[in-house]
């Protein structure tokens, strides 16, 4: 058992972190405030392969593992949650599916441009009646020669405004719940495609989120990603890589609060003494610590479960439910000790916290996860085997 | 072009951990990084490579840890890097350091040009690559904000130097040394395939006996200098009130800051 990171990692880790500091800090206090999206960091993140980072090297990926993807999340999101949130939309939600479940053809033609930079993605399941209730998605799609016909809308769509690629599910078989669910690659541009921008979040001010909206897109068999009637479990497993990706941003979310509230706690003095000195500030010390150890051992082994290519949904999920409601505590927290600063957005803390409030709810919401959890323990739930199962990382593959 | 970086690792003075009365220094244990004028060092050279061909090579003297620094030399993009680590050679002032460097690039060859960064911001006496450029007899030119022309052929290099109220442009003959200053450019992060390369290559650890020097000759015995203790500078604030109607007192504030030198 090895808990160390390895060289390599610790460059990528180190690199990451400093990309944030130097690129996104800077700036990112003012795009929340104004509700923009930094257009002028993806050009940077695509110049540093951050955009294909566990992509093989034959698809124009940086063709690093999957732990090198959890430790670019978390520094992003130590950072601002928004910038992680395109790297799990794009990549864990786009890019990486069409990998595990595309042709050659499809891997060849679509996975350069997305490894690039060149194309951006986004990822279209949750529907204004439906969210972790698939089944009840309306969208739907009718075969016309080897063109579907897909209609419907999509909402809560991160990228949405801003992606010139989108997933999309739609059901081609109404009768069949989620058996009816099939899978397409949709491009901006096409007739009967229209997205916008959804205002007024409480968080992630700084993404893009918002709705795509298809009327009778033609959408031709090329771009039908697996097979029909295979949606719903490519929307699943495309879930264990944007969870991932959560579940690791999280963890930086949190080291960042813990690194703001030291350093405040050094800094403020209360009654002749700094505030860390304290014992109940200490407590609220500790227990972001507490935390966030935790929550980087659960992630730092779905990441390692992802490079065996062994399965790890309810992994994924367990880390997914545990970092993100521990980062709403600690960044909740890190707003306390900082007091009524905290409590402006003249200290980032304010901004964390309300980040941290939309993870527990996306990507399966708290409750969700702790259904699967439950299930599985009472063997109500099991992980059957793929037709398309997450290759797990093989150097020789991935960087040659 | 055979272009020789020389870079130091030194403590993340960003992440210093001050205790919590804030007068003790800590950087034992804490993280260390590619000391940040030696970025613009690099990347200085890496330019130069890619504009003139040739090798870069980073040289680094300092503990074994220090390997992680020319790293991230190798992560950014240069050809080669070699660190000297001799546990003698602890505690060596600069004129010392100066003396070990020269032997090392003595070991690697020929060389065109040597870059350094303005000052490292550990010990900041910029004197090291001073008397580096000293000992090996090649012209040196300091505080480079800018390479106006780099001449292989014609063996000249023309830079303008920021000076404090100047800015300065010299031509010099090469080989030579320059220092620059965070002007010149912007230093770029490793890149992936840059990091997936320098985690697998081996550096190379010239002790002593591999440049030929006597344990006498380094390290703290032979050296002139010793740093006796290493505080942050002192902070002396006062609370100053102005009293008069507010003409009077902004007029009295206007003085007081022109005084201070604040405008």
């Amino acid at each position: 058992m090895d808990f160390e990171l390895s060289e390599e990692h610790r460059m990528v880790e180190r690199m990451v972190y400093d990309f944030a500091r130097n690129e996104i800090l800077p700036s990112i206090r003012e795009h929340d405030r104004n509700g923009t999206f930094p257009h002028e960091l993806l050009p940077k993140m695509a110049a540093q392969g951050f955009m294909g980072i566990c992509l093989p090297v034959r698809y124009d990926g940086a063709g690093m593992d999957f732990i090198s993807l959890g430790l670019l999340s978390e520094g992003l999101e130590w950072a601002d949650s928004s910038v992680r949130e395109t790297i799990a939309v794009h990549l864990g939600l786009h890019a990486l599916p069409i990998f595990q479940w595309g042709t050659e053809e499809q891997k060849e033609r679509f996975l350069p441009p997305l490894a690039t930079g060149e194309n951006i993605a986004c990822f279209g399941l949750t529907e204004p009646g439906a969210g972790s209730d698939v089944a009840a998605m309306t969208s739907r799609a009718r075969k016309e020669g080897d063109t579907y016909l897909v209609s419907g809308e999509k909402m809560w769509i991160t990228l949405s405004d801003v992606a010139d690629r989108f997933l999309v599910f739609a059901k081609t078989n109404q009768e069949e719940g989620t058996r009816g669910i099939t899978a397409f690659l949709l491009e901006r541009g096409w007739a009967g495609l229209t997205t916008g921008t959804i205002k007024g979040k409480m968080g992630v001010r700084a993404s893009n989120t918002g709705w795509i909206n298809m009327d009778e897109v033609p959408v031709p068999e090329s771009h039908r990603l697996g097979e029909e009637g295979e949606g719903f479990k490519i929307a699943m497993s495309c879930l264990d890589n944007a969870r991932y990706t959560v579940a690791a941003g999280a963890v930086g979310l949190m080291k960042y609060c813990l690194e703001a509230s030291v350093s405040y706690a050094r800094q403020r003095r209360t009654f002749g003494q700094p505030i860390g000195d304290h014992q109940l500030v200490k407590q609220l010390i500790a227990q972001m610590k507490q935390r966030i150890d935790l929550g980087e051992l659960a992630v730092r082994k779905v990441g390692w479960l992802k490079n065996q290519g062994m399965r790890n949904t309810r992994e994924t999920s367990m880390a997914k439910w545990y970092c993100t409601e521990s980062a709403f505590a600690t960044a909740s927290d890190a707003v306390q000790v900082h007091g009524a600063y905290g409590y402006s957005d003249e200290y980032d803390v304010e901004r964390h916290l309300r980040n941290s409030k939309s993870a527990v709810i996306y990507e399966g919401t708290s409750q969700i996860h702790q259904l699967m959890q439950a299930d599985y323990e009472f063997g109500n739930r099991t992980d059957r085997p793929l037709r398309c199962e997450m290759p797990g990382y093989d150097p020789e593959f991935w960087q040659n | 072009m055979n272009i020789i970086a020389l870079v130091k690792q030194t403590p993340d003075t960003a992440q210093l951990s001050a205790s919590m009365d804030g007068v003790k220094l800590s950087a034992e244990g804490g993280p260390r990084i590619v000391n940040p004028w030696d970025e613009y060092t690099l990347e200085t050279a890496i330019q130069a490579r890619e504009e003139h061909g040739g090798k870069v090579t980073a040289l680094c003297l300092g503990p074994p840890e220090a390997a992680d620094a020319l790293k991230t030399a190798l992560a950014m993009g240069v050809d080669e890097a070699v660190l000297v680590s001799d546990p003698a050679m602890a505690y060596s002032d600069s004129l010392t350091s100066a003396r070990i460097l020269v032997a090392a690039i003595g070991k690697i060859g020929t060389f065109d040009l040597i870059v350094g960064g303005r000052a490292a911001i550990d010990g900041n006496t910029a004197a090291t690559t001073v008397q580096v450029a000293a000992l090996l007899g090649v012209p040196l030119v300091s505080y480079v904000a800018e390479l106006r022309n780099l001449d292989p052929a014609d063996r000249t290099i023309s830079a303008v130097r920021l000076l404090e109220k100047a800015r300065e442009t010299v031509t010099s003959r090469l080989p030579a040394l320059i220092t620059v200053v965070k002007e010149i450019n912007e230093p770029r992060y490793p890149s992936l395939i840059g990091i997936r390369k320098a985690a697998r290559a081996s550096i190379p650890v010239w002790t002593c006996a591999d440049l030929g020097l006597d344990a006498t000759e380094v390290g703290s015995n032979a050296s002139g200098v010793e740093w006796q203790s290493e505080l942050p500078p002192l902070r002396e604030a006062n609370i100053e009130m102005i009293d008069g109607g507010p003409e009077d007192a902004a007029r009295t504030l206007v003085d007081r800051l022109i005084e201070e030198k604040v405008i």
